[in-house]
């Protein structure tokens, strides 16, 4: 059971660090990225792929995928800079099909739908039954970190610039921001953060495969940012945890249901999550845990009132 | 005296229809410089223009002897000219004291780096542009607001935070569009008086307006624009007295 707990508590946080991408580009900025799950995948094909024939470190697969990731987002965002804000979110979710037919079709050199297997984790093998425990513990590092990141930037001059340019971006532009130039730089450094949980992602199970890449993981991590919180790092995390332990219990529950079928289970699993996202967004439309408008710092020299 | 703003045969056309059909005048620099005319004169799509939003077909807008025709509203807004809008346009979500900071200029914390460092320089100039973002409030006594998001506001205190958004970004030119549009006379009032202390802070004032008090009381000169183009210019007693003036308001029988 300890075992289960730690596996899940690591993708958990693992889809924590996708919740905390998404938060900075969706919920900051305002940019709609229905392509997270492809930005996920280049992360992880770009970790597994220098880690297996590679044979790089595994940090080097790390880096190289913050890279991998950082690059694909400045393509995408730059590469729509002439559309109207809307068809960003076509382009994102065009990218994440092209990333997962091009994962399956180039067998020489993503193994296609057989996948990558037998990528190497951390010390797996000196640590043996210890290995998801220290795991664990790396990726509650990474998650702590980025979101360490997350709220200085959140807090900060430039994320306020970027909360700007989600309410109006033209408005932004008069108020003499490079608006295009903000919305790249997060793109990309919201693009490199999932394909850093991509990498984390393929070297902690040993074996990714395009079928694990499904536009499905971009839904959830939308579900998981919407119900934490949009525009609050802790939101999204707490919304990722929330979204972890929903997706697991579901499981328990449907199975103790008598007189139905295994197929009709799958379906009341997805139900039940369905059902509890609806009631929570109806209970807190703005989420557990929804943006707050800092307090202004209140001048040293005595009261204005 | 040289010219703040040169504005040199403007044209700019919509689907064919010519709205700004070869616009010329100047703004010098102080004062308060009224804006009137017609609806459709074209007054706001000068804005517009000027403004960076709207590149022109033709003509030369310069600022400060530089020529800004097609540049980008960022650009513009940093060489310090700066709008506002007719409808008070603003972020929702975002309360006054950070639409104020947002008009801070050279703020290093917009920079990734130093925001995630939280560089010294950063911090210094956030202190200081907070500093003056309460005497901004203060001034526009909006200080017991601070902390509001701006769809709290009134139309009257939304159309005074759009001032104080243009002191913040301490631009040498600023456009307002309908300072006072559908604000009540006592507010109107007050932000009249409000206004009068821009060009004292070294802030030149293009105004759009429809209120001949308002515009008798602050503005001088008033240039009258009508069916795209400069109609004449003047102090408010001349424009007022004019012929041609009087027929593009009220029609060539009623004259």
């Amino acid at each position: 059971m300890l075992h289960y707990i730690l596996f899940i508590a690591t993708i958990g946080g693992i889809y924590g660090l996708l919740a905390l991408s998404l938060n900075l580009i969706w919920g900051s900025a305002g940019m709609v990225n229905l392509g997270l799950a492809g930005f996920f995948a280049v992360g992880a094909y770009a970790s597994a792929l220098a880690t297996t024939s590679g044979g790089a470190p595994i940090l080097a697969g790390w880096a190289l995928a913050l890279i991998a990731g950082g690059a694909a987002g400045l393509v995408v965002t730059l590469s729509t800079t002439r559309l109207r804000e809307d068809y960003l979110a076509i382009v994102t979710l065009g990218f994440a099909e092209f990333v997962r037919l091009v994962a399956a079709n180039e067998i020489w050199l993503t193994r296609g739908i057989d996948g990558i297997s037998g990528i190497p984790g951390p010390w797996k093998a000196a640590l043996g039954q210890d290995f998801n425990a220290v795991y664990f513990l790396i990726v509650i590092a990474v998650v702590g970190a980025v979101f360490a990141l997350m709220r200085r930037i959140d807090r900060s001059p430039y994320g306020r610039v970027l909360r700007a340019i989600r309410e109006d971006a033209q408005v932004a532009q008069v108020a003499g921001k490079p608006v295009l130039h903000f919305k790249a730089q997060a793109f990309a450094l919201s693009a490199a953060i999932a394909g850093l949980a991509g990498a984390l992602y393929g070297n902690f199970t040993s074996y990714i495969a395009p079928d694990l890449f499904l536009p499905l993981i971009t839904v959830y991590i939308f579900l998981a940012v919407a119900a934490g919180g949009t525009g609050s790092p802790i939101g999204a995390l707490v919304g990722a945890y929330l979204l972890m332990t929903l997706l697991e219990s579901a499981r328990f529950v449907v199975a103790v249901i008598p007189a139905v079928t295994a197929v009709q289970r799958a379906a009341l699993k997805e139900l039940l999550i369905a059902v509890t996202l609806i009631v929570v967004l109806r209970l807190m439309p703005s989420g557990l845990l929804p943006e707050r408008i800092p307090p202004a710092p209140r001048p040293q020299t005595g009261g204005t009132t | 005296m040289t010219a703040l703003l040169e504005l040199k045969n403007l044209r700019r056309a919509f689907y064919g229809l010519e709205v700004l059909r070869g616009v010329d005048f100047a703004v010098a620099a102080g004062g308060i410089t009224g804006l009137i005319g017609p609806n459709g004169a074209g007054k706001t799509t000068l804005f517009n223009v000027v403004s960076g939003l709207v590149p022109p077909d033709t003509g030369s807008i310069r600022f400060e002897g530089r020529d800004i025709a097609g540049a980008a509203p960022d650009v513009v807004s940093r060489a310090g000219l700066v709008r506002t809008f007719q409808v008070a346009r603003g972020f929702p979500k975002l309360s006054v004291f950070q639409h104020l900071m947002l008009y801070g200029r050279n703020q290093p914390g917009e920079n990734l780096l130093q925001a995630i460092v939280g560089s010294r320089a950063a911090r210094e100039r956030e202190a200081a542009l907070a500093e003056r973002a309460w005497e901004t409030a203060h001034f526009l006594k909006l200080d017991h607001l601070i902390d509001n998001p701006v769809t709290a506001l009134s139309g009257g205190q939304k159309k005074l935070l759009e001032i104080g958004r243009a002191l913040m970004a301490e631009p040498k030119l600023v456009l307002l569009d309908e300072p006072t549009a559908g604000v009540n006379p006592t507010l109107q009032n007050e932000i009249g008086q409000r206004l009068l202390e821009l060009p004292k802070r070294g802030i030149t004032v293009l105004l759009i307006e429809h209120d001949m008090g308002f515009i008798a009381e602050l503005c001088d000169p008033v240039i009258v624009m009508a069916e795209g183009r400069v109609l004449t210019q003047g102090t408010f007693e001349e424009v007022r007295n004019d012929h041609a003036v009087r027929e593009a308001y009220l029609g060539r029988r009623a004259a």
